[in-house]
């Protein structure tokens, strides 16, 4: 206590007073652009297609350096076989067609995946049978119903639809029920507050504000969905003459032609890769990154 | 608009209220009963757990009365709806994919109750008088806490209610720009002269903001007074008028404590 006093008397008497602040002018412009080299060089993209080519040289020096192009084909030659069977028109038939057997699935999911979360919105019961089927089927793997799938709907594009379905199904229902679920209650509040019911309410309130995990539901259920494709095809290949690219692999190793095997999966990479990183990325620019929803 | 100077635009009687928890059925408010009428700065005051924020969600349609009864213009409240637009307090409350113009104009769209030309010069307007002109075409996201608010209070706003529910509206906002916002509230008051409901648990800004106060008792809330303070503001917080009334709210609210600590001493 006698030290706290001690302390006071030690601080010097300051008289109070008032200001106006100086103007800022100083320091120069507030705001200034960052110079070009340091804009390009922190690019994401930028970066990105950087990883890219150290990947490719990698790559081409070890296939070089190991000379065994039955085993590991350079990247010269992958592109090489790439290039032709696109010119030929091989290469852009196979894909077609799983891209028209993935298009038929995905959408066929999104519709049941629709169905089955009005459900579970609509009524206590909905959730339940859904969060039980989800628990059930998300972790049987997809291709493990093929098999299944074969003896009810023969080989074709059918059997490939429907395992393509079973693996959207689940993980867009699940993301999608989850974001309702997280949707505010300030928000739905505010949303009944102006008189939305029923299907306005839901249309106009409820998925926009789930909309940044019905954008990762889907992201998730194409990334299954064209996996499962992919091997799918491989287990049964060809159907009335129209293989899709997983065919177009099968077929490349049982000639030994892993040039071909490669150009293949570099087909099933670049798709993917355009998928998320242009089709995706748009959608998120314009929306959930727009809004502040997500980073 | 007033149907009638005399009947109160809207009527809470003997209202209690209840609501479930998983473990318990609270008793919230127990037979409240106060009277609305045109251009009030009607202001519900209690400690927390006095039942004032289930009582203004009674007055917005979110809940029914387990006994009482609500009407507004003489019609029972059955629904949540436009005639009562809330304010919360969250800044959730605005939608984050629509922009601060488009957030104003969705509920005149959507209740249909403006055509769309219409609709347009009004979200312009009640922009332009929170001051948020320079700040239209921004996303939620990207602006203060105060300034949701203030997209929050221009959009109710907008769509001219019978009345503005408003619950605690600037309590998660800092202290300076809390006393900003009680400011242009009243400011806004003053031109348009709307009715307002607002609830608040702090007596400063009940006397601030309110024309008349309807003190709550704590747990189940029960009505302990109803006080004018239409005169007292801002600018004579300094007076002793402004401090005998706060002193006197502090006594309703606290004194039976007191004397019930008095009483086991």
């Amino acid at each position: 206590m006698s030290i706290d006093v001690h302390r006071h008397d030690a601080v010097p008497a300051r008289p109070e007073f008032e200001v106006e602040p100086s103007e800022a002018v100083t320091i120069g412009d507030v705001e200034r652009p960052l110079p070009l080299s340091e804009r390009v060089l922190k690019n994401e993209s930028f970066q990105r297609l950087m990883i890219l080519v150290v990947l490719i040289v990698i790559w081409e020096v070890y296939a070089r350096w190991l000379h065994n192009s039955l085993l590991f084909p350079t990247f010269t030659e992958t592109v090489q076989t790439f290039w032709g069977d696109i010119k030929s028109g091989v290469l852009i038939n196979r894909t077609a067609t799983s891209l028209r057997t993935l298009a038929i699935g995905y959408a066929c999911g999104l519709a049941c995946a629709a169905v089955f979360t009005t459900f579970a919105v609509a009524s206590t019961i909905g959730t339940r049978i859904l969060a039980t089927l989800t628990a059930m089927f998300n972790p049987l793997p997809a291709i493990a119903l093929l098999p299944l799938a074969l003896i009810w709907f023969g080989l074709g594009t059918p059997s490939l639809v429907f395992v393509i379905i079973h693996s959207v199904l689940w993980a867009v229902s699940l993301n999608t029920l989850s974001g309702f679920r997280a949707v505010p209650e300030t928000l739905r509040m505010s949303g009944r507050n102006m008189g939305l019911k029923g299907a306005r309410y839901v249309g106009l309130i409820l998925i926009p504000a789930a909309f940044p995990s019905i954008l990762s539901g889907l992201k998730i259920g194409w990334a299954f969905a064209w996996r499962t494709l992919v091997a799918a095809e491989l287990v049964f290949g060809v159907s009335s003459r129209s293989g899709g690219i997983g065919w177009y692999i099968f077929e490349a190793r049982n000639d030994l032609d892993t040039a071909t095997v490669f150009s293949g999966l570099l087909t099933v990479i670049l798709i993917g890769l355009f998928v998320e990183s242009v089709i995706f990325r748009a959608i998120e620019a314009r929306t959930v990154n727009l809004w502040g929803m997500q980073r | 608009m007033p149907a009638d100077a005399n009947t109160p635009l809207l009527a809470v009687n003997g209202v209690t209220l209840q609501y479930k928890t998983p473990r318990h059925l609270v008793t919230a408010t127990y037979r409240v009963d106060f009277s609305v009428y045109q251009a009030d700065r009607y202001v519900i005051l209690g400690p927390s757990g006095c039942g004032k924020s289930t009582l203004l969600k009674a007055v917005g349609g979110f809940m029914r009365p387990v006994e009482g009864a609500i009407r507004i213009r003489n019609k029972d409240i059955v629904s949540p709806g436009p005639d009562r637009m809330m304010v919360f307090q969250e800044f959730e409350q605005l939608m984050p994919w629509k922009t601060v113009f488009q957030n104003v104009l969705f509920p005149m769209r959507a209740t249909r109750k403006f055509r769309r030309a219409e609709a347009i010069e009004r979200a312009e307007a009640a922009i332009a008088k929170v001051n948020l002109t320079q700040f239209r075409d921004v996303y939620p996201h990207m602006l203060s806490g105060g300034m949701k608010m203030r997209v929050a209070i221009a959009r109710a706003m907008a769509l001219e209610p019978d009345i503005l529910l408003m619950d605690e509206p600037f309590a998660a906002l800092d202290a300076l720009t809390r006393r900003t916002m009680q400011q242009e509230l009243l400011s806004l008051w003053e031109q348009l002269q709307f009715t307002v409901l607002f609830v608040t648990h702090s007596i400063e800004e009940a006397i601030i903001v309110g024309s008349r106060i309807l003190v709550l008792s704590p747990h189940p809330g029960r009505v302990r007074a109803e006080l004018n303070t239409g005169g007292l503001d801002y600018s004579n917080i300094d007076r002793p008028e402004f401090g005998a009334m706060s002193k006197r709210i502090h006594d309703l609210l606290f004194a039976d404590g007191h004397a019930k600590q008095a009483a086991t001493a």
